[in-house]
């Protein structure tokens, strides 16, 4: 079984056949390293299901149920539902032994920032790809923490209003709230906050995304930086219109910031226009990581590692 | 108007003002303007840090006090107004508005970009569910013409908003502006839910847009103290409750007491007072966002740009209320720009 798995290209499923599934669909397919077997979806009139089809993957709107009712089931599934569909859905995965990149806030598995802690969650059934502006910040706040101690940090993440779907908009403190929360857990930083506008100016503004790191009076300069352009060089590798505005702004420590310095970086996340424009780049650094997150398990080892054999 | 009607004032000295003093109010300040406010008989005092509950931050400046305690503070002090909250969502949550509403404020003001109602459904369902009043906040309302506003107010008044108020955060309507808006979101709201008006002086029309306001239709009226307020400042309320008294417009305020709490309770303990100088006009002008003039000065001066440029090109950008981090973006590329023959690479 391990050595079949190694030697065939691995099975995905892409489950949410809307904007981020279509996109991520595109950009599977022109990565090539997964054979994308199945796109699912819940409405037979839905415009990604027929999408897929044109693209000659086999399309259903027979939900999960549907998927894991195929005589061969993909070894990894990537969700691009709703975090309500896959707090319905995760264990199901887990029990088809089928594992789940997760692309909704249900934050059920591990948040992993492919540029940070991937390599920690080698082994888990089920990980979480946080949110846009998580996936644009961490790394960076992860960069600043791994030279010098962060008291806090807080990001600001831009986007245009039309990137910002109807999921989004329903339940905007979720986005607030777990990208928080991964600022803490995976960048390392001791409080995080998190920011998010919409912004309806047309043509839509690209995505910008806004680190402020509060560190001691003490730091080295120099070593943050060549740290900051090191993890802008690796979320690069795989979003390649992730760039820094300028160079880290650097600001003495201040009686209102409670005596700490600070650490200001401005970036830019342009799309790589797969199905979605070039401004969404907050969907695009969301499926981009989704896909580097599947490739570097796929490479590290046996994908859709059975339960079975998890737990022997 | 009919003479039945009735205006409430909403004052937001401890809020909107808050911008004027980099978000620094102490208790004691909050204590004695609320108390004061109260006496002069103001239907509502709002209390937050200037961008709202949880607005404490790198991006917007930190609060010297949370603005959970002001509110406490704020509720002790007085007999008879309602004590409010502003929240922006992005920012603030639902969890945020559960601790102002244990903190004391019975009534909620929800604030999103003109064209962007939708991300405060879940705040207003949760404010009603805890028995909150509640308003929202179309910011920057200039930009989007009367039909789309009222499209957007129809979004709020569904998700349990009542009273939704054309925001002019850049001071940048005329009249006539004002007028077409507040007409529109009275037809389309009907009686499901009041109209009300947040007006700014960078133009100079604070009072005069509210009077057309109110004549249009407008329920509800802002104003903060010595127009104590982001940029150019606010319209102020006791000048507001002058020429409303003048017109014959009832709002409950009582003239001389709304005059003392201005000129002998905030005046010494908060000299500060906006300025209709260059930066705020041209904040007018192209329709900034008023809460960006103190950080475009301090942008100005760590980077050695003036502060207008800044103004405007951010003006030319289309930023929103929110993106403050932008501010530093744009004087680290007019600095630059200013530096472009010289440079060399980094």
């Amino acid at each position: 079984m391990r050595e079949a798995a190694a030697t065939r290209r691995p099975t995905a499923a892409i489950v949410g056949p809307g904007n981020i599934g279509t996109d991520l669909l595109v950009k599977l397919r022109r990565r090539d390293v997964f054979d994308v077997r199945y796109m699912v979806g819940v409405d037979p009139e839905s415009d990604g299901l027929a999408r897929a089809r044109r693209l000659g993957v086999e399309a259903s709107a027979g939900g999960v149920d549907w998927l894991l009712a195929q005589d061969e089931l993909p070894d990894v599934v990537f969700e691009a539902t709703s975090a309500r569909a896959h707090q319905a859905n995760a264990r199901r995965y887990e029990e088809a032994g089928i594992r789940a990149i997760d692309l909704t806030p249900a934050a059920i598995g591990p948040f992993v920032s492919p540029a940070v802690n991937l390599d920690v969650h080698r082994e888990s059934p089920n990980i979480n790809m946080i949110t846009c502006g998580g996936q644009a910040t961490i790394p960076i706040v992860h960069a600043i923490s791994r030279v010098t101690p962060v008291r806090y940090a807080e990001i600001v993440a831009s986007i245009s209003s039309r990137s910002a779907g109807p999921g989004t908009r329903a339940n905007i403190d979720e986005f607030t709230e777990t990208t928080a929360s991964a600022i803490e857990s995976v960048g390392g930083a001791e409080r995080g906050k998190a920011i998010i506008i919409l912004n309806p100016v047309e043509p839509p503004l690209v995505m910008r995304d806004t680190v402020f790191a509060a560190v001691g009076p003490d730091i080295d300069r120099d070593a943050i930086a060549e740290s900051v352009q090191r993890a802008v060089a690796t979320v690069q590798e795989y979003v390649p219109g992730y760039r820094l505005k300028a160079d880290p702004q650097f600001d003495d420590p201040s009686p209102d910031w409670g005596g700490s310095g600070r650490v200001a970086v401005f970036l830019e996340v342009t799309g790589n226009g797969d199905y979605l424009p070039e401004w969404a780049g907050n969907l695009d650094i969301m499926t981009a990581a989704a896909n580097r997150a599947a490739e570097l398990l796929a490479a590290a080892g046996p994908v859709g590692l059975r339960v079975e054999e998890v737990s022997a | 108007m009919s003479a039945a009607s009735r205006v409430r004032i909403t004052d937001t000295t401890l809020r909107d003002g808050s911008h004027a003093v980099a978000h620094r109010f102490t208790e004691e300040q909050v204590r004695r303007v609320s108390a004061a406010l109260d006496a002069a008989g103001v239907d509502v005092i709002e209390v937050s840090h200037g961008d709202g509950l949880a607005g404490s931050s790198f991006n917007y400046g930190f609060s010297a006090v949370s603005d959970i305690r002001l509110i406490e503070v704020a509720r002790s002090a007085v007999e008879r107004a309602r004590i409010a909250a502003l929240l922006l969502p992005g920012l603030g949550t639902v969890r945020d508005l559960r601790e102002a509403a244990a903190a004391g404020a019975t009534y909620l003001r929800i604030a999103t970009h003109s064209t962007e109602a939708d991300v405060s459904i879940q705040h207003f369902q949760a404010a009603r569910a805890l028995g909150l009043e509640t308003a929202g906040f179309l910011m920057l309302s200039h930009r989007t013409g009367p039909a789309e506003l009222a499209r957007q107010a129809r979004i709020m008044a569904d998700a349990g908003c009542q009273c939704v108020y054309v925001v002019d955060s850049a001071g940048a309507l005329l009249p006539d502006g004002v007028r077409a808006r507040v007409e529109a979101l009275a037809a389309e709201l009907g009686g499901d839910a009041e109209v009300g008006f947040h007006g700014h002086m960078n133009l100079g029309l604070g009072v005069a847009n509210s009077i057309v306001a109110v004549e249009a239709g407008a329920r509800r009226i802002d104003g903060t103290l010595r127009a104590l307020g982001a940029g150019a400042g606010n319209t102020p309320t006791e000048v507001l409750i002058a020429a409303l008294d003048a017109l014959g417009v009832r709002t409950g305020v009582d003239l001389p007491a709304i005059l003392d709490a201005a000129q002998d309770v905030l005046a010494p303990l908060v000299p500060t007072v906006p300025l209709l100088d260059r930066d705020a006009i041209i904040q007018g002008r192209y329709g900034v966002y008023n809460s960006f003039l103190l950080h475009a000065r301090r942008a100005a001066e760590r980077y050695g740009v003036p502060a207008h440029e800044i103004l405007r090109r951010v003006g030319e950008a289309g930023y929103v209320g929110g993106q403050e981090d932008m501010i530093i973006d744009v004087a680290i590329r007019l600095a630059a720009e200013r530096e472009e023959p010289v440079a060399v690479s980094a």
